[in-house]
């Protein structure tokens, strides 16, 4: 039914093409863009301008790791860590090694996160950003090493750590594997919590399933983009559960927010501010200067 | 003996509503079992019992996720399904007993976390993934038994631990085959193909590092001799207990923190 109406607002819009075959409304390359939200039509060089969000009503439409990485770090800062990190089916599940190598091919990722070491206006610090694009961001065993790594990194080098997180949950092509980086990333966090260092987690569509289950929930700070999906399970599942009609805003940024789960809901071009700030107001003194209070010490 | 049994048999074996819960269990493995109540948040979680109790002498926390025989049973227990609740009160008693000195042993037998309203608005997800992290890092050994269904993060909530055993005709997966067959085929009706495909029995959870050892069923289940299983299950946890209480709470945390560590299997570039 959104799809009829999308068509009567587009011929309105847009004289027909005859010739331009049918097409996904979501791909970049089109020229208006639908909102699945609130099912409003924007030209799609407008919302590209606003950050891909959309103007009607607000929603953070999903973003690319390369281009959240570009909109985030300080030009040029970005090295990466774990480049070229691939899943190997460790279980042998039918059809999954051609579909990572689609994947591979069509997004130019390795898998569905991308980690490394940058600054954020000026702040150093350990950055990881999951991409839905690749098989919906699921966590396997790349995903879930890269994570663990990330953390362990800044722990040697006493940084903070920035997740964008966005998934599925964990990812059935690895089996048991793949739940068993819940674990593993949960123990990586408790490793960095423990050395005092902060961690900020960034909700952004859809965060759900094991991700929730783990490493999304631990930052000492929860940050969400606004509107996006957050949940720890599906909601088709739950309306097969209990037979009962969800609620208008459920499992939103906002009603995590209002049940506690959330710190603060921050605007896409807000962020970047917002994190500069906050791993500021974190920097310990002692890091920069420990060094040369002790060489003055051995002088007295 | 139970070998040569595929993932299907075993599941249709494990669903049979005369398997033994966890209830039927511990008061035959432990001395004396204090049942302890509520998460001191919210309410009391039925399908996850937790209490102090004995073996051989040494005082333990439990932690159980129970299954019901009847109808009646599980509308009580919520089928083992447990809500954020649930993993709280775990938690509860797991610092309880990291003070006291006492270790710990989790019985998993859970289809997962409930998915509900009410378990959303709570935090399910925050609620297992804070027990994940303290679990981590809690300073008493843990010992965790999967005696029949381990379903995913529900599991886990309680799955993080110095040793694991499953019971031979147990499952751990990370999603139900039928979900899985869903997600994959759009028909729920394979999950036959998804239960093979997905390798879940203790079996393979042994061979993929994830458990480390496995606790004989007689032919035919758990359900065919109930003394047999609960005089296993002790003769594993007292082994267990012992070796693991030997070790010094740093080793013990490091090992723990090295086995779920190693698990993943992938290739880096050169």
């Amino acid at each position: 039914m959104i799809q009829e109406l999308f068509e009567q607002v587009k011929s309105r819009v847009a004289p027909p093409r005859s010739a331009t075959p049918q097409r996904r409304l979501d791909v970049p390359d089109n020229l208006l863009y639908r909102c699945p939200r609130c099912g409003g039509v924007v030209l799609m060089e407008d919302f590209e301008k606003n950050g891909r969000v959309c103007a009607e009503c607000g929603y953070h439409a999903r973003l690319a790791a390369p281009e959240r990485i570009r909109m985030t770090v300080d030009p040029g800062s970005m090295q990466e860590l774990d480049a070229g990190m691939k899943s190997c089916n460790p279980i042998g599940f039918e059809g999954y090694t051609r579909k990572l190598e689609q994947l591979q091919k069509a997004t130019g990722l390795d898998d569905a996160i991308i980690t490394g070491e940058c600054t954020i206006k000026g702040q150093r610090c350990v950055i990881g950003v999951m991409d839905s694009r690749f098989m919906m961001a699921s966590m396997g065993s790349v995903v879930g090493e890269k994570i663990a790594r990330a953390f362990e990194y800044a722990v040697r080098r006493r940084l903070p750590v920035v997740l964008f997180t966005a998934s599925g949950g964990a990812r059935m092509q690895e089996g048991i594997l793949s739940l068993m980086q819940m674990a593993k990333t949960s123990a990586a966090v408790a490793l960095h919590n423990d050395a005092g260092l902060l961690y900020i987690t960034v909700l952004t569509d859809p965060t759900t399933g094991g991700i929730t289950a783990s490493f999304a929930s631990l930052g000492d700070i929860i940050i969400a983009e606004p509107k996006v999906l957050v949940g720890f399970a599906g909601r088709r599942v739950i309306e097969g559960t209990i037979r009962e009609k969800l609620p208008e805003d459920f499992q939103t940024a906002e009603f995590l927010q209002e049940h506690g789960f959330v710190d603060m809901i921050v605007p896409r071009h807000d962020l970047r501010r917002t994190l500069g700030h906050l791993i500021k107001l974190h920097a310990r003194p002692e890091t920069d200067t420990a060094g040369i209070t002790g060489e003055g010490e051995e002088h007295v | 003996m139970s070998e040569g049994l595929s993932a299907w048999d075993r599941l249709l074996l494990i669903r049979d509503k005369a398997r033994p819960s966890a209830a039927d269990y511990i008061p035959l493995i432990f001395d004396r079992f204090y049942e302890l109540h509520g998460d001191r948040l919210f309410g009391d979680d039925h399908a996850l019992w937790g209490g102090i109790a004995k073996i051989d002498g040494i005082p333990v926390t439990v932690l159980a996720q129970v299954k019901g025989h009847t109808l009646e049973e599980n509308k009580r227990c919520n089928f083992a399904m447990p809500h954020p609740e649930g993993y709280r009160k775990a938690l509860r008693l797991m610092k309880q007993a990291e003070k006291f000195s006492r270790p710990v042993i989790c019985f998993i037998d859970t289809p997962g976390a409930f998915c509900g309203i009410g378990a959303e608005e709570r935090g399910q997800g925050e609620a297992i993934a804070r027990n994940l992290m303290e679990m981590m890092r809690l300073k008493t050994p843990i010992v965790s038994v999967v005696l029949g269904e381990g379903g995913s993060g529900g599991a886990l909530g309680l799955g993080v631990c110095d040793e694991m055993a499953m019971l031979s005709n147990a499952v751990y997966s990370v999603i139900s085959p039928r979900g899985c067959a869903s997600i994959l085929w759009k028909d729920p009706s394979r999950e036959r193909d998804a239960a093979e495909m997905l390798r879940i029995t203790a079996a393979d959870i042994v061979a993929l590092g994830i458990a480390e050892a496995i606790i004989e069923e007689p032919a035919g289940g758990a359900q065919k001799n109930l003394q047999l299983m609960a005089s296993n299950i002790t003769e594993y946890l007292r082994g267990a207990i012992l070796k693991l209480s030997k070790l010094p709470i740093e080793l013990l945390l490091q090992r723990r923190y090295d086995k779920f560590r190693s698990i993943g299997e992938f290739t880096e570039a050169e």
